[in-house]
């Protein structure tokens, strides 16, 4: 397959760090406009921006802009001159307050791997880059809670806790460069939300950093503080929209010993979800993951990242990786074999293995976490994420198959256990009567079907248009007036979540 | 013709291994424990013999405590036959001369033709129990096998072995004992009904003392301790500066 570069110089620099992914670009500003009440940079700026984050938090650099510019998928790309890298939250509400003042927009960064195009630049913003701001403040062993700056990689959280026994409650496929910040405010789900809970349940604190620059300290780290309005709930998930995270408080549950993931085939849809069920009857407290892969999806990511496959004997549609976590080998080894004996007795799984060391867990996860990535080389990808009824999830990928032909490959897998379908679809080039053919349709459907048209990637910029699907009119409304309440002249992340 | 293949239990090869505080040695309790890398590389090869038709039956066996059966119902979600347990009170007194002599007895009772073990065990590095059982035995040997071909009258077995200077090409008489290398298989996955069928294979429990074997150690462990750490890397300032360290500490010129 032919490289199609884009109308651009390629750097060394980006050139070598684009190396396997394929360059497209989208034209971000097709259908929207840059709003000209806000300003344009000018030597003023930069030198007081200079001013408060020092030269070596002041990045003018061509090719780092550029990387920093461009969203992961490679599909938005915005045109920020300027990105500042804050060292402390002092440093944030000066750049907030001085940009409120001049009505500069800004976009808050973390370690830009969302997916929605959230995290860059629609036009010129600048780019407020938290990873500089890395460090663990405290963490109390008694209690579990973890308190650390908004710009720690999710990674380097859990090994930093492994060490003392606990782990970070979220775990995701970036988690080697998503950064907490990012994930708070995007309400990241990941793969183990079906045992210990979204990030509104586990985050106990947060300091936020308004868009007049008045930092916002919630961060206590109480188990339970019913003293007022839970105003932190409203910036987890709010994308930067209306505050800028700084710090985080979580509660981290005890990393446990026994560890177990099985990797089963089933013929139909209707055995993935009957096997939930099971899983839930006899797994029950110990189930810490339920995700399915459909057969295009594994073929997907065995021909582009060199895994083999776990059961190569087995031609199924659909593929389960189910984990247990609890505190005794022996107790979760005698639960996983009633489950696989009644599972397999009951002709729910053909085929499956389950793994017998850590060496094979971490591959059967390496598969599970390696599609988004296989996709991302295979060509142009269009991804959705959507929350459908668990009964009526898999019909979309089928009608849709069915709707595109041989036009695209439909990919689908996701966190079957939460209702959640990654559906994506792989074409070798963006095209717009691809594109016609996908949308509307696939959020109608998902409206139709009382889902929602972003389950956990949030709507950044690529969704904007597309919250009337998931939400009623009311809401919207009063959603609207929060952001105008808290972020008056519209500098924070502007042109996302709300058109 | 008969193959047996010894595999050890031992700390998983991903966990990072803690050292226990009174420096005796690493520390298993809470820790994942799995058969050894190499020897599931060995009972991968005896498999595929069985496969090719090389050989009609698969004995897997191990040594040491109770938990030893879990590693030998691995060996059997592979696909092995039957599993044999030697139980001692524990597993630190196992040395590697103890396992051999306790291989030979074992050897002279079920009469296989070929002894697989893996080269060596992750946890003690020892890479010493094949090369002792066959001279006990008085065997022929192959170690760091990277690949093992049975002759059509199984009489012989050829074996490319992973020597420092290359690959060397031996063959030898049956019985012989070989011991496998990293690179000698990609051992398979236990499949579900391998799984349920392998609770069902027998494994047959014998004490040392019904072999007629003495457990002794010659080896007294004196102390385990952790490599020192890392020092940090120094940050310089200039070129000037790195090649005036480079001088005067590192003495590199």
């Amino acid at each position: 397959m032919r490289r199609i570069l884009a109308q651009r110089r390629w750097t060394p620099l980006g050139k070598k760090w684009l190396e396997n992914c394929r360059a497209y670009s989208v034209p971000a500003s097709s259908k929207v406009v840059r709003d000209e009440r806000f300003a344009t940079l000018d030597d003023q700026d930069i030198k007081h921006f200079s001013g408060i984050v020092g030269s070596k938090g002041l990045v003018v650099d061509k090719d780092e802009l550029e990387v920093a510019n461009t969203d992961w998928m490679r599909k938005f790309k915005g045109s920020a001159q300027l990105l500042l890298r804050p060292q402390s939250s002092n440093q944030v509400a000066e750049i907030l307050k001085y940009s409120s003042s001049r009505r500069i927009a800004v976009v808050p960064q973390g370690g830009n791997t969302g997916l929605v195009g959230g995290s860059v630049p629609v036009f010129d913003e600048v780019i407020v880059n938290l990873g500089a701001m890395n460090s663990i403040i405290s963490f109390d062993e008694v209690s579990g809670i973890l308190i650390c700056e908004a710009g720690c990689i999710l990674e380097t959280l859990d090994k930093f806790l492994a060490d003392k026994g606990f782990m970070f409650p979220l775990d995701l496929g970036a988690k080697g460069s998503c950064q907490i910040g990012g994930n708070v405010s995007t309400n990241a789900g990941g793969l183990r939300l079906i045992r210990y809970g979204s990030l509104h349940g586990n985050i106990l604190g947060l300091e936020v950093v308004l868009s007049d620059g008045t930092i916002l300290d919630m961060l206590s780290s109480l188990r339970k503080d019913n003293t007022g309005y839970d105003l932190k709930q409203l910036f987890i998930g709010a994308e930067g929209t209306l505050g800028v995270v700084t710090k985080v408080a979580v509660l981290t549950p005890q990393k446990l010993p026994s560890v177990n993931v099985g990797f089963l085939a089933c013929t139909d849809y209707t055995s993935c979800q009957k096997m939930l069920l099971e899983a839930r009857k006899h797994l029950g407290e110990v189930l810490s993951a339920f995700e399915f892969i459909d057969s295009f999806a594994l073929d997907m990511v065995l021909k582009h990242s060199g895994h083999r496959h776990p059961l190569p004997d087995a031609k199924e549609k659909f593929y389960l990786l189910i984990e247990t976590t609890g505190s005794n080998q022996s107790h979760d080894k005698e639960k996983l074999d009633n489950f696989v004996e009644t599972v397999l007795t009951q002709g729910l799984v053909v085929d499956g293995t389950i793994a017998q060391d850590n060496t094979q867990i971490s591959n059967f996860w390496h598969i599970r976490e390696g599609i988004a990535e296989a996709l991302g080389k295979a060509g142009a990808v269009y991804k959705y994420d959507l929350s459908i009824p668990i009964k009526d999830l898999y019909n979309l990928v089928e009608i849709l198959r069915e709707r595109l032909g041989g036009l695209a490959t439909v990919v689908a897998y996701g966190h079957l256990g939460d209702g959640n379908l990654h559906l994506n679809i792989s074409a070798p080039d963006y095209d717009e009567k691809l594109i016609a053919k996908i949308e509307p349709f696939v959020y109608e459907w998902t409206a139709a079907h009382k889902g929602s048209v972003s389950a956990e990637h949030g709507l950044g910029f690529m969704k904007a248009h597309a919250i009337h699907y998931s939400r009623s009119p009311e809401t919207v409304e009063l959603m609207r007036k929060m952001k105008a309440m808290l972020d008056p002249n519209g500098i924070l992340n502007p042109y996302k979540v709300i058109a | 013709m008969k193959v047996m293949v010894a595999v050890k239990r031992v700390v998983d090869y991903a966990v990072k291994v803690r050292i226990k505080a009174d420096k005796s040695g690493v520390e298993t309790s809470n820790t994942k424990m799995s058969m050894n890398p190499f020897c599931e590389i060995a009972v991968e090869e005896a498999l595929r013999i069985k496969e090719a038709g090389r050989a009609s039956e698969v004995v897997v066996v191990s040594m040491g405590g109770e938990q030893c059966v879990e590693t030998i119902r691995t060996g059997l979600a592979m696909g092995a036959d039957r599993g044999l347990h030697v139980i001692t009170q524990d597993s630190s007194s196992l040395f590697p001369l103890a396992v051999a002599k306790l291989l030979q007895a074992l050897v002279s009772s079920e009469q296989p033709r070929l002894l697989l073990l893996g080269k060596q065990a992750i946890d003690d590095d020892c890479n010493q129990t094949g090369q002792m059982v066959a001279g006990l035995l008085g065997w022929p040997q192959a170690t760091f096998a990277s690949k093992v071909s049975i002759s059509d009258d199984k009489e012989s077995v050829c074996v490319e072995r992973e020597v420092d200077g290359g690959i060397e090409t031996i063959q030898l008489q049956l019985p012989a004992v070989v011991t496998a290398d990293l690179r000698l298989n990609t051992p398979r996955y236990a499949t579900l009904p391998n799984i349920m069928k392998a609770k069902k294979k027998s494994i047959q429990r014998v004490t040392p003392e019904e072999l007629n074997v003495v457990i002794g150690s010659d080896l007294e462990v004196l102390e385990v301790t952790e490599p020192p750490k890392r020092k940090a890397g120094v940050m310089v300032a200039s070129v000037d500066e790195l090649l005036d360290k480079l001088k005067n500490e590192a003495r590199v010129f």
